[in-house]
């Protein structure tokens, strides 16, 4: 039991202040969170209220197992954009009736609920996420519609969320739609998608055209319950499954459908009674530098986060720079790549190639931890053939199809992010620390590489090179780039699944990998393990 | 010499006498009637005779089917216990008759003290001091006898015991009413309707004495027993020696009642029962010819089996220099531990014993008839347990006693506990002033659950946490993550309970600076020590205490220090199909239904009594809540009802109708 030995001073004085950083970027990460929980604010919380209605996050609480743990998504969508932090809906990945399944739920409170471009790529995601680990989804449906002054962004993706949802149930996923108010035009599809609909009486409201838009086409008079209340689509139109007398009943309702979906896990089982790590969680926050630039040694990261800080490292000799390892995490095994001292070397990326191929072999899951700076550039290294074997491990991480969890712990620049399983090489689940850095490349570097192509430029042409103009250009950009690279801004894009307080990491991880053990976890057949 | 015994009773009665005869060597058989038939009595027996049915009038009480039983098995030998057919001189004939021995006095003896009338008239002529009374029939001038005696008068049944149909009235005009009603009774519970009226003592002690004689024409007494804590006529607090009785007393008592015993010429175990007045004067009340519910207390403090004797004498065995020769040895105390609802005016209450545990103490005792699991039907007598201590001095016995039944784990019916632990610390009590009317005088112990209230919070707590705990342990997925774990937000676990009339509701969050708690949105500054589906340990303002939570479904009973809880969890979600009526009358109990006394269409008034039922040999009436008019009856005379159920709906007139 190859156990780490952690060497962090805890009574040091650059744990106090990295710890100090670290609570001042959580407290912003916090406050951006506050905003997502209060939706709407307060006045329309309250009006949705006065309704009777319950808001979407106790509508989640209700549905959800007691006690048991919840994993919300990508809770800063849109933030820094027009629309209000959270994107409107609410995703997440909890456990309801014994059976983890994937959440989405409209906030009604924040324009009717309505559905904007990044509600849409939330949505999308959540749905993806479904797909990929075969996780019943459940929508709590409440959404006027799409936002109609973004409809150019939206209207043609959006027919994607019906596509999903039935491609989920042609894979055996079920797929339930709690109806708890609008649901209309578009959004009729959710029910009508559905494996199954439970719609609230006199909230529901399940119609492809309400009573103004029907008497504009046809002239025909009529109201909201006849066109698409709950009582006439449990008798009449059938669409509805089950009529539920109200909010609470539809949520007991759909607690029993998840109780009787027959589910098994398609993954192995994790070993029981998993030791805890034998540091404190708490201590990741005095580990992290300040600054992206100060590397630090992931194994102190591994010590808090894997089962009993087990970790039997791989090639610890070679490639240094980054470190490779078996490890368990609440009893599932993994295979760690941990970025050490950012770059990553033709030893480290033959390293990875042959780590991930190993991990394929024996269909362990992959967990990759990011501090990269990318790929070592220069004659000795291209002329080394970086490029090969760089090439070599972005070729193995795309297809090793074992489960990847990819977290981006300080820094994921360059072709880095893609060997270490960026976004683009589909993650089954990607989460950002708060202090984290994603771009092409550093701020600084992208800002200085312009300043350079600028005078070389203006050189050739022979033209004078105005060097106040280009300080001030180049300031301009760095503070662009530096903010384009804040976690934030990533994750508002949708770039990751969320910001996650690096103490939950043990948490986040295991929830996930429990999540990915409901679909088959098996590796890449076809060649053997290619001893570079 | 007895080589088996056929014991003709149920419950820790059975049982205790089955103890004492295994020990003598003795086999033993047991009759149960169908609701016993799973009774730890009935296991306790070698053999065992069903009787079926469930009232005691078709079981218990049918001498001819104990007598076919007693022959069907080959005993030698019947015991009858108390109550049922103990103190039936017919029954004892019909032993004597058909073979068995009756464990008990003569039939003559028997039937000398069942008239209470005729018992008083002997006693009188035998020098022992009697109150005026006289007994009743249907032809009787109630009036002008009540006169004669004086009020308070008080009816009582002419047979049998136990306070069943007793009534105390204090005028004229309520004789009718209560005598009528006491006849009901009495010809229910004992098969006879005679009633007998009597002088009341206003606040009397109740002291009896332990008699005992053989078949060589010994009598003594073991002493006194004081039993003047009643509710509604039944001891619940019995104790030897009494704190009002002092030497000459108990001289005077005793020989008192060895002249009793020796005026019927008695056998066996038996008691003579007095009335000490404020002023000290005696007078007799009447003598149980049989084994005493109470008789532990005097067995504590004199070392004695009355049953193993009871079964000597009916060998023909002369008493032992052990019984000749007996002294008091310390005190003893012994409490009825009731299924009852003690704020609610002593309702029986039934319901399954899901936990029935007390502490084994130095010098308890626990005399009982059920145990984990049992039902607690309406059938019989709700009587749980005798528990009873011994101690070097009465404020000891208090004491142990007190604590066993506090520390107690009793789940899953509600009982007179509290009140008991409450007598058992009240000064009063510990100083000796003791009377029939202690409770009356301290109606704020039977009042309900003010002591409840201290610790509800932590205790709530303690039920939602072993949940908790339990939730995660079972979980199928994700169950060793952190319990309630949120990365957004953290919102507060929820669940409520209702304890009583109230409900908490608890929310609880785990989170990194500790436990979060509110209950009913009130903070509770609580630190968690320990949390697993059976305990919880929390401490509250720097005292920690250690609570056990036993979980069933929808209940938990938390047991600690600082007292317990019987805490009923409200679901999440309300059940469907879960629509009472308004305007329904629903059962208070589980009872059966002697009469109807309004019929659909009629106009009836908030507070007139519809329907009585009869449950526990009590009548209780049921009436209308509210003004208006009886739209259905759903229940007949003679049905079975079960608590909850709806016996009739009363509709309010609608607005256009009353005007």
């Amino acid at each position: 039991m190859p156990v780490l030995k952690s060497l962090l001073d805890v009574s040091s004085e650059t744990y106090a202040s990295n710890r100090k950083a670290q609570l001042e970027v959580i407290d912003q990460l916090n406050e951006q969170l506050e905003l997502a929980i209060a939706g709407g604010g307060e006045r329309y919380v309250q009006r949705h209220r006065d309704r009777g209605k319950l808001p979407v996050r106790e509508r989640l609480e209700l549905l959800l197992d007691p006690d048991s743990p919840f994993l919300e998504l990508s809770p800063l969508a849109a933030w820094g954009t027009e629309f209000t932090v959270g994107a409107s809906v609410l995703t997440g990945i909890g456990v309801v009736s014994g059976v983890e399944c994937v959440v989405i739920g409209h906030d009604p409170t924040v324009r009717g609920g309505a559905m904007n471009p990044y509600s849409l790529r939330k949505t999308l995601r959540a749905l993806e996420i479904a797909r990929i680990n075969r996780l019943p989804v459940i929508n709590l449906v409440e959404s006027g519609g799409a936002d109609l002054p973004t409809q150019a962004d939206l209207f043609v993706p959006a027919g994607r969320i019906f596509h999903e949802l039935t491609e989920l149930s042609s894979s055996a996923i079920p797929t339930i739609a709690l109806v708890f108010g609008n649901s209309t035009a578009g959004g009729a599809y959710v029910p009508g998608m559905c494996d199954y609909a439970v719609l609230v009486d006199r909230q529901a409201k399940v119609f492809l055209g309400g009573p103004p838009l029907v008497k504009m086409a046809t002239g025909e008079e009529s109201d909201d319950e006849s066109l698409g209340g709950a009582e006439m689509h449990s008798r009449i139109s059938g669409l509805s499954d089950y009529f539920a007398t109200d909010e609470r009943d539809a949520i007991r309702l759909g607690r029993e459908i998840m109780s009787r979906i027959n589910w098994h896990k398609l993954g192995p089982a994790p070993a029981a009674n998993p030791q805890p790590p034998r540091y404190d969680p708490e201590e990741i926050l005095g580990i992290l530098p300040p600054e992206a630039k100060i590397p630090f040694d992931p194994r102190e990261v591994l010590a808090r986060t894997v089962d009993g800080s087990d970790f039997d490292e791989y090639k610890p000799l070679y490639g240094t720079s980054l470190v490779t390892g078996w490890a368990s995490i609440h009893g599932y095994p993994v295979g760690v790549l941990a970025n050490h001292r950012g770059v990553l070397f033709s030893e480290e990326a033959k390293k990875a190639s042959e780590f991930i191929l190993l991990a394929n072999q024996t269909d362990t899951p992959l967990i990759f931890l990011q501090n990269t700076t990318g790929y070592m550039v220069g004659k000795d290294y291209e002329q080394g053939g970086i490029i090969k074997d760089g090439a070599k491990m972005i070729n193995a991480v795309t297809n090793s199809r074992v489960p990847h969890l990819t977290i981006n712990m300080a820094s994921s620049f360059g072709a880095g992010n893609y060997g270490m399983s960026g976004r683009a090489y589909d993650p089954r689940l990607m989460f950002a620390w708060p202090g984290a850095k994603l771009a092409v490349m550093g701020a600084a570097q992208l800002a200085g590489v312009m300043s350079i192509v600028g005078r070389a430029s203006a050189a050739s042409q022979g033209r004078p090179f105005d060097e106040e103009a280009d300080a001030a250009r180049t300031r301009a950009i760095e503070q662009q780039i530096e903010a384009e690279s804040h976690s934030f801004f990533v994750t508002a894009k949708l770039y990751d699944d969320g910001i996650v307080d690096p103490r939950d990491t043990r948490t986040v991880l295991g929830l996930s990998l429990s999540a990915v053990h409901s679909q088959t976890v098996a590796g890449r057949r076809g060649f053997g393990v290619f001893r570079m | 010499m007895i080589q088996k015994l056929l014991v003709a009773n149920r419950g820790e009665i059975a049982a205790r006498v089955m103890r004492t005869a295994h020990a003598l060597g003795i086999a033993t058989v047991a009759v149960y009637s169908d609701p016993d038939a799973d009774a730890p009595f009935v296991r306790l027996a070698d053999e065992a005779v069903r009787l079926p049915g469930a009232a005691p009038s078709e079981t218990y009480l049918r001498g001819d089917l104990v007598i076919a039983a007693a022959q069907a098995t080959g005993a030698d030998a019947v015991h009858p216990g108390y109550g049922f057919l103990s103190e039936n001189a017919g029954f004892a004939r019909e032993c004597a008759a058909a073979g068995p021995t009756f464990v008990g006095p003569s039939p003559e003896a028997i039937a000398s003290m069942g008239s209470k009338l005729e018992a008083k008239a002997l006693m009188e002529k035998a020098g022992v001091p009697v109150l005026p009374g006289a007994t009743v029939d249907d032809s009787s001038d109630l009036r002008a006898i009540a006169a004669e005696i004086g009020f308070p008068v008080l009816v009582k049944a002419a047979f049998g015991g136990g306070g069943r149909g007793m009534r105390v009235v204090h005028s004229a005009d309520e004789l009718v009413d209560a005598v009528a009603g006491a006849r009901r009774e009495a010809a229910s519970a004992f098969g006879d309707g005679t009633v007998f009226l009597e002088r009341f003592v206003v606040d009397p002690r109740h002291v009896e004495v332990q008699i005992l004689g053989d078949t060589h024409g010994e009598v003594v007494h073991l002493f006194e027993r004081e039993c003047s804590i009643q509710r509604r006529y039944q001891k619940i607090v019995e104790e030897s020696p009494s704190p009002a009785v002092d030497d000459a007393l108990r001289a005077e008592l005793g020989a008192a009642a060895v002249a009793a015993g020796k005026a019927i010429g008695y056998t066996g175990a038996g008691t003579v029962e007095f009335v000490l007045d404020q002023e000290g004067r005696f007078f007799f009340l009447e003598v149980n010819t049989r084994l005493q519910v109470e008789h532990p207390v005097t067995e504590l403090v004199t070392g004695l089996d009355l049953v193993a004797l009871q079964l000597r004498v009916a060998e023909g065995e002369p008493l032992p220099a052990e019984v000749t020769g007996a002294v008091l040895d310390g005190h003893a105390i012994e409490v009825r531990l009731y299924a009852e609802d003690v704020p609610a005016g002593f309702l029986p209450a039934t319901g399954t014993l899901h936990r029935f545990r007390i502490p084994d103490l130095p010098g308890v005792r626990v005399d009982t008839g059920v145990e984990d699991g049992s039902v607690v039907s309406p059938h019989y007598d709700p009587m749980l347990a005798k528990v009873i201590a011994h101690g070097r001095t009465r404020a000891e016995a208090a004491r142990t006693l007190a604590r066993a039944l506090q520390r107690a784990e009793i789940h899953g019916v509600t009982t007179n506990r509290d009140l008991l632990v409450d007598v058992l610390r009240e000064p009063e009590f510990l100083a000796g002033r003791t009377d029939t009317g202690y409770l009356t005088r301290h109606a704020d112990l039977v009042g309900g659950d003010g002591r409840a209230g201290d610790h509800r919070h932590p205790r709530a707590l303690a039920a939602a946490l072993a949940r908790q705990a339990a939730n995660r342990s079972e979980a199928r997925v994700l169950g060793g993550l952190p319990s309630g774990w949120r990365n957004v937000g953290g919102m507060p676990q929820r669940v409520a309970y209702t304890l009583g009339e109230e409900t908490l509701e608890v929310a609880y969050a785990f989170r990194r600076s500790g436990l979060d708690v509110t209950v009913d949105g009130e903070p509770l500054a609580v630190r968690l020590l320990g949390a697993t589906p059976e305990a919880v340990e929390l401490e509250v303002d720097g005292v920690r205490r250690r609570y056990t939570v036993h979980r069933v479904p929808g209940w938990s009973f938390v047991d600690g220090p600082d007292g317990s809880a019987a805490l009923a969890e409200v679901p999440r979600f309300a059940d469907p199909n879960a629509v009472a009526h308004a305007g329904s009358l629903l059962a208070p109990m589980p009872g059966g239904v002697v009469r109807v006394l309004a019929g659909p269409g009629d106009t009836v008034a908030a507070g007139q009594a519809l329907v009585v039922l009869e449950a526990m040999k009590m009548e209780h009436t049921v009436a209308a809540p509210v003004d208006g008019v009886v739209g259905e009856v759903r229940v007949g005379p003679g049905d079975q009802v079960e608590t909850g159920q709806v016996l009739a709906v009363v509709e309010e007139p609608a607005e256009e109708e009353a005007s």
